[in-house]
């Protein structure tokens, strides 16, 4: 069996971030992933926002890995082509309670090292965003927002194009060491009717597993620590809207707990939530009424805009938050415990803000390793990426080049979001080899728009079905067990 | 810009069964420089898709299939040379009306002396409804499902439930049953159907299909494939009424649950809309408030059978040849306002210089009532029905308004 140098668990934003930090040394990475892509659980489910790092009790890795990650995104954008926008963020206020803590946030901001934070009064408030409500608002510049499935596909790409092989359909059912220090990992496939089990072998394990970093934690005997779900439930708007949102708008948030908002996404639809509900149920993605409700009249007090014949979406996200024996919320855990699981990093708790720290969670971990062994620069490491051309933010005169070279870039697929034939085969050919319909509508945004894939999933499910050669009963929409078509009519 | 701009007196866009209608009409008054631009690779629109028969009747006095309906049009358009370019999508119109279309053979763009547009409507999602749970796959739209079916030969479904008695929801009821799935059963949150009544004979009282009305969809249940749905009963404002909830097993949720106009063209070419029809608001020549920018068919309000479509289109289309020919068209500034009982109307507004034809909805079913449109307190046309529902449009045609009069009134006595 081929004996890996790091196998880790877990190809999210966090795993992906490390694959790709560690594909700039000579060693042999494996990505374990249960799902069929990149970005389905955390990674894919949260605001898309690159937070400024103010947040966060100082001296705490949330604190220290959110400001250094956040300073770090826009060469990150730049290197690995996704989108990203340093555009900015509100935090509105209304009573005097609230700007005494407003005060404190942006005095913790400063501890942490956030620059440019300001408190600004309500004539400001209304430059920034005309749309807001509030009498003032703390404002943080250097705030943003990025893609996240984006994001996190650009790092797995870009560690893919160093070397790193990701194994999607693995989901880690065992972890077992071995006498000689090394580390044999089992895995199944199918997640739901085990369709078949493989085995890797590996001198190093890093669990990035996410919402199930407390269930590998357990299998590399460090256990013990408690996880909860934080169930968040947003409602995306049409992007129409995107004008009347140029950042997010925020409450006044405690350390635990961000309040809910309004936001933008880098495509420009407009962002209510979260909601931010307690759970021990890690896997159910359900939106309730009441949620709904509770988010359209929450949203409603900061941004008088929210209309509901403007829903083009609902969406769930669950993040994972270490806690102590009173429910209280921890700081990232990022260890190496020898005397337990040597050569083997544990993260545990990588919630928000883990999109904005990712390639510096990352870089912490490589320290980490560091101390435990040598690590050889790959002198053929490429750090940068090339990601899909968007023909929908392109000038009329780059669309007629891109179309008199590539005549696929004449054939709108998607009308919503204006998505070419050209760019849809470039996603299904994805270097990762995703195949499901998530995964086009991910690298593409086809589908995601106001007719959410009425006119342009059944092209984009044509043309899935042609490039990999399967049946229509064998393409699955986004997991495991969630095929869209039960066979053939004539 | 490397292309030239190419001059053209009237751009169609879209050839589905109003833009065809307005093409063969133009040409047949004389205009000549005219072009449809289609998207889809074949003229015909949702037509295409739409096996069933039922359409013509109106229009032909037959009844026809949709893809029969339209390859009538089809057939006179290649006859006549009316030029036409398909898998082609207009991705801007200014108010200016310079149009710019994608194609695989370039990005083309055409200024022209008026613009009609006939992209007809698209469908309200669950995402737009909001409807609570999870998000498996195996929640289609009517007109997905339909394209799959009809188009793609794909069969998405075997335990079905449909939320919604639109028609097409009603008409893939039975599409689904006769390809081997089982229709359980068709919710509906209003209290009265929303399709035509001969659809919920044809389509669900043969198949043995039931119709449960006041109830609806409240929660989607599975994290993969659809596994089931609850469902509850509501009160008259909607709300489900707690302690009524079922759990209905299915693997296949179908929605059909409104038509939107595809009006995105249309607002960033600075057209206003109506808030009703979320069509434009138009005159009696179907002009929008840009001038030289014309509107029928389903983009204009949605409608419930083609043939009205046509009709429209080709009433669209004379007013069209006459504003090429003369440059403009008289002014229209005598408003139409409708009491509790209607919807909405097209026009909007009128000249009052001609007779026109008025298309409405009533806004609840009503028996025994008469239709009336005023000025000024003078009856100009009126309309007895023995019912009238929300799902059938009603057309009258008015003479006798007088320009810089008082508004229309329209109302139900």
């Amino acid at each position: 069996m081929e004996l890996f140098d790091v196998l880790i668990i877990g190809g999210g934003v966090v795993g992906s971030a490390i694959a790709r930090q560690l594909s700039r040394y000579r060693l042999k990475i494996g990505v374990l992933e249960k799902n069929l892509d990149v970005c389905y659980e955390t990674s894919g489910r949260n605001t898309g926002v690159c937070h400024g790092g103010f947040a966060y009790d100082p001296g705490s890795l949330k604190a220290r890995l959110c400001v250094k990650g956040n300073q770090m995104m826009g060469d990150l954008a730049e290197e690995l082509d996704f989108s990203f926008k340093r555009c900015g963020k509100v935090l509105v206020g209304f009573t005097d309670e609230e700007r005494a803590r407003l005060h404190e946030v942006m005095e913790q901001g400063e501890k942490n090292g956030v620059k440019h934070l300001s408190i600004i009064e309500k004539e400001r408030l209304r430059e920034l965003v005309p749309t807001v409500e509030g009498e003032f608002a703390m404002y943080s510049p250097d705030s943003g927002i990025l893609d996240p499935f984006m994001m996190t596909i650009a790092l797995a790409e870009n560690a893919h194009q160093n070397g790193v092989s990701y194994f999607l359909d693995n989901e880690v059912v065992g972890i077992h060491r071995e006498e000689d220090d090394t580390w044999t990992v089992s895995t199944k496939h199918g997640e739901l009717n085990a369709s078949g089990a493989s085995t890797y072998h590996t001198r190093w394990v890093i669990n990035a597993a996410g919402l199930g970093c407390g269930v590998i934690s357990d299998m590399l005997g460090l256990t013990g620590n408690r996880i909860i779900g934080s169930k968040d439930d947003y409602i995306i708007l049409d992007n129409r809207l995107s004008k009347l949102v140029p950042m997010p708008i925020y409450t006044v948030p405690s350390n635990t707990y961000m309040g809910i908002h309004v936001s933008v996404t880098t495509d420009g639809n407009v962002l209510l939530g979260p909601t931010a509900e307690d759970t021990e149920d890690l896997h159910w993605y359900g939106v309730a009424q009441k949620n709904l409700d509770y988010l359209y009249e929450e949203a409603t007090k900061i941004w008088p805009h929210v209309n509901r014949g403007d829903y083009i979406r609902t969406y769930t996200g669950i993040l994972p938050k270490w806690i102590d024996e009173n429910g209280k919320i921890q700081d990232f855990k990022i260890e190496i415990v020898d005397d337990v699981a040597p050569h083997a990093v544990n993260l545990v708790g990588i919630e928000s803000p883990g999109l904005t720290a990712s390639v510096a969670i990352a870089d912490y971990v490589i320290e980490l390793m560091k101390e435990h062994m040598d690590l050889l620069e790959n002198p053929g490491f490429v750090p940068v990426r090339t990601g899909i051309k968007k023909f929908a933010e392109m000038s009329e005169e780059e669309q007629a080049e891109c179309i008199r070279r590539n005549p696929d870039y004449g054939e709108l697929i998607c009308r919503c979001q204006k998505v070419t034939k050209a760019e849809i085969l470039e996603a299904v050919r994805n270097p990762l080899g995703v195949h499901t319909m998530v995964g086009v509508k991910y690298r593409t945004r086809s589908m995601m728009g106001r007719c959410q894939g009425g006119y342009c999933q059944m092209r984009i499910a044509e043309l899935l079905e042609k490039e990999y050669g399967i049946r229509e009963t064998e393409l699955e929409y986004n997991r495991q067990g969630s095929q869209l078509f039960f066979g053939t009519v004539r | 810009m490397s292309e030239e701009i190419k001059n053209i007196d009237v751009l169609i866009v879209g050839g589905g069964p109003a833009g065809l209608s307005a093409a063969v009409e133009l040409w047949k008054k004389g205009v000549r420089d005219i072009l449809i631009v289609e998207r889809e690779k074949h003229l015909g629109g949702i037509l295409r898709q739409c096996i069933h028969d039922g359409f013509g009747l109106t229009r032909f006095g037959v009844t026809l299939s949709g893809p029969e309906y339209a390859g009538r049009f089809i057939s006179e358009v290649r006859e006549l040379g009316i030029p036409y370019i398909v898998n082609a999508a207009v991705t801007n119109v200014t108010g200016d009306r310079l149009v710019t279309v994608v194609t695989p053979g370039g990005l083309l763009r055409y200024q022209a002396k008026a613009v009609v547009l006939t992209m007809g409507c698209r469908e309200r999602t669950r995402g737009a409804l909001a409807i609570p749970g999870e998000r498996p796959s195996g929640v289609f739209t009517a007109g997905v499902a339909q394209a799959y079916i009809n188009l793609y030969n794909k069969m998405p479904a075997k335990e079905v439930v449909i939320l919604g008695s639109g028609d097409i929801g009603m008409i893939m009821a039975r599409r689904l049953t006769l390809e081997g799935a089982h229709v359980k059963a068709v919710y509906e949150v209003q209290p009265y159907p929303s399709g035509l009544p001969r659809n919920i004979e044809q389509c669900l009282n043969d198949y043995n299909i039931p119709l449960y009305l006041s109830h609806t969809v409240t929660e989607i249940h599975g994290d993969r494939r659809l596994k089931g749905v609850t469902v509850s009963k509501v009160d008259e404002k909607f709300r489900p009424i707690p302690g009524t909830e079922e759990y209905v097993e299915c693997d296949t949720l179908i929605l059909s649950v409104g038509l939107l106009p595809e009006n995105e063209l249309s607002i960033d070419a600075g057209v206003v809309l109506d808030k009703r029809t979320r069509g434009a608001v138009v005159d009696e020549h179907y002009q929008t408030s840009v001038p030289g920018i014309f509107a029928a068919g389903n983009v204009l309000h949605v409608h419930d059978l083609v043939d009205f479509v046509s009709m429209e289109a080709e009433q669209l289309a004379d007013h069209v040849a006459r504003f090429i020919s003369e440059g403009s068209l008289s002014e229209c500034d005598v408003k139409l306002n409708y009491d509790g009982n209607i919807n909405h109307t097209i026009p909007q507004k009128v000249s009052g210089d001609e007779k026109f034809r008025l298309s409405l909805r009533v806004s609840h079913p009503m028996k025994d009532v008469k239709i009336v449109v005023m000025q000024d307190g003078r009856e100009l046309a009126s309309r007895k029905m023995k019912k009238a529902l929300p799902a059938e449009m009603v057309q009258l045609d008015v003479e006798g308004v007088k320009s810089g009069a008082g508004d229309l009134q329209v109302c139900v006595v």
